[in-house]
């Protein structure tokens, strides 16, 4: 295992350059929160849908880089592309997280960058946050869920 | 002798080189490489390493004399009952309690400050009783607390902490109010390292009646504890961190208040008669003892007292002081960093932040390089609020680390910089 295969390049430019960093306003964006209890991560996920289609995606949060860079990551694969894309996408992501030998898809493009954490287990909750929480704002946003209550993700 | 000079000059260390290694041998475990590096381990304060006298002590009675205590006519259970007694008066005299009889052996701190709050708090707080509990507090001196709190409808203020991390003693002061019944107080801050001066705030305590509760998990593997020169009410501390078996704990309490104490566990081992109609309870300390114990964990940290005794606790201040010293200084040196809990009075803790590096980072970086830190929130989350950290990473020493560990702790930051900076 080297440092280089977790902190790539991409990794710590995304980290110290956060990418769709900010807040998107409710309605009509629909916000998700993620927390990780055990290490104090937290992130707030906001997402605009113009139909089946992202319009747009914001995050906030306080993290270490491979979640804050995750997030980034994330916002740009997410923003343009439809609901079903992009939920196909985080089982390509989520596949790459929890199985060490998996072939990388190229359908990831840029998201391979991420796939050094799965040779660190201890980290794979900290890049997979993110992802849960979009998730959970797209089930809200798809569901119609009034904006006022934004559900909330714990990973452990 | 426990000084450093300015410039981080190597500290000279009470045990000479050849008993460092003689010591270092005594802990199997130090002598391994994690990731391709020789290990350093920094991180005492979460759990200390065993020496091999503890490590046998366990395998000996597994091997030779275990059987169930309190119990069968039989030898085995005769041999594994003295053993189990005789850890007992070992820490007994460890802490200088007046009697076994005060000694109550539970699974760790956490349960011990568990059955303060659910034994004597349920039975005697009222609602509208205050519970002082400083903000330096682990979360195991919190949350019993307030659990207790909402039960009976005390109310728990917090003690406020200065910048240096140490506890407002004048606070305190201002908090006193006729309500107040409990002060819950850390020796040893196990976020920051902070020693608290806890006599102070017992003899004001004692005045007023109010029962004092100090968490000693962090005190008693770095200074001689005697609870009866402290003149606090319960003193709490864990096994673990005192080179013993994890899932080892003591209660000291004062023999009166624990005899006005219903038990909080039922079951074996706790009563004397029990019929339908009623049952008696055991004495002391076997009243708050209920269900087999760690019998071996027991008979381990006895051994861990002794080897602690052997080494002597006045050199063990002495090397950890100086190590705190040296790597004071040498992380004080690296650019960006800055050291969380300034307090002049430190056990050989050190809570750091790096500017532009998250501790979780930081964590699986010097992981690479062989040094074990911990980072996160050190179950003490409201200590981060008020410094306004999410997490730090903390490096904890023990009397068998040594300089060159310092250095390579120090490289290895040099290193995470490189690499994020």
């Amino acid at each position: 295992m080297d440092l280089k295969d977790l902190y790539r390049d991409v990794i710590l430019d995304h980290n110290k350059r956060p990418r769709n960093f900010g807040v998107l306003a409710v309605p009509p964006a629909h916000e998700a929160r993620g927390a990780n209890p055990l290490c104090g991560d937290t992130l707030r996920v906001w997402v605009q849908l113009d139909g089946e289609r992202i319009t747009d995606v914001k995050f906030e949060g306080k993290g270490c880089a491979i979640s804050v860079a995750s997030a980034s990551l994330m916002t740009e694969a997410a923003i343009g592309h439809t609901v079903a894309e992009v939920q196909a996408q985080f089982e390509r992501v989520h596949n790459v997280f929890t199985h060490h030998d998996a072939p990388l898809d190229p359908a990831l493009g840029k998201l391979a960058a991420l796939a050094g954490v799965r040779d660190f287990p201890a980290r794979v909750k900290c890049a997979s946050l993110a992802w849960h929480t979009l998730n959970a704002a797209l089930a809200a946003a798809t569901a119609g869920q009034p904006a006022a209550t934004p559900p909330t993700v714990q990973t452990e | 002798m426990t000084t450093a000079s300015p410039s981080g000059a190597l500290p000279a260390l009470p045990f000479s080189a050849e008993e460092v290694t003689a010591l270092r041998a005594d802990f199997p475990i130090l002598h391994q490489q994690v990731n391709g590096k020789p290990l350093a381990y920094l991180d005492n304060g979460a759990s200390a390493q065993h020496p091999r006298s503890v490590i046998d002590a366990e395998a000996d009675y597994y091997r030779h004399d275990h059987s169930n205590i309190h119990r069968g006519v039989h030898t085995l259970s005769q041999r594994a009952t003295d053993a189990f007694e005789a850890a007992r008066h070992k820490l007994q005299r460890f802490i200088n309690a007046r009697s076994e009889r005060e000694v109550i052996l539970t699974r760790g701190t956490t349960e011990s400050i568990n059955l303060i709050a659910q034994s004597w708090g349920r039975t005697f707080l009222q609602p509208g009783d205050e519970i002082l509990v400083s903000r330096l507090e682990h979360h195991a001196n919190l949350v019993p607390w307030q659990i207790v709190a909402g039960q009976t409808g005390a109310v728990v203020r917090p003690i406020p902490i200065t910048l240096e991390g140490e506890v407002d003693f004048q606070g305190f002061l201002d908090l006193l109010t006729p309500r107040t019944r409990v002060l819950a107080l850390a020796h040893v801050s196990n976020s920051l390292g902070t020693i608290n001066p806890v006599e102070k705030f017992i003899a004001v305590a004692r005045e007023r009646g109010i029962v004092t509760v100090i968490d000693g998990a962090q005190a008693v593997p770095h200074m001689a504890v005697d609870v009866q020169a402290l003149g606090c009410d319960f003193y709490a501390f864990s096994g673990h961190k005192l080179f013993g078996p994890t899932g080892t704990g003591v209660l000291y309490g004062r023999e009166a208040l624990l005899e006005a104490m219903p038990p909080w566990m039922g079951g074996g081992d706790m009563i004397l008669e029990v019929r339908f109609e009623g049952t008696t309870f055991n004495t002391l300390p076997h009243k708050f003892e209920a269900g087999t114990p760690n019998i071996a964990g027991f008979i381990g940290l006895g051994a861990a007292v002794d080897y602690v005794q052997q080494a002597g606790l006045g050199r063990i201040a002495a090397t950890e002081e100086a190590l705190l010293h040296y790597a004071t200084a040498q992380l004080q040196a690296v650019p960006g960093l800055r050291i969380i809990g300034t307090a002049p009075n430190k056990a050989a803790v050190i809570s750091f932040v790096v500017d532009g590096i998250h501790p979780h980072d930081l964590g699986t970086i010097l992981d690479q390089e062989g040094v074990a830190v911990r980072t996160g929130h050190h179950c003490a989350m409201p200590v981060m609020e008020f410094f306004d950290v999410p997490a730090t990473a903390r490096a904890s020493f023990a009397f068998y680390n040594t300089p060159a560990e310092i250095d390579q702790l120090v490289g290895a930051l040099h290193r995470a910089r490189e690499l994020f900076c």
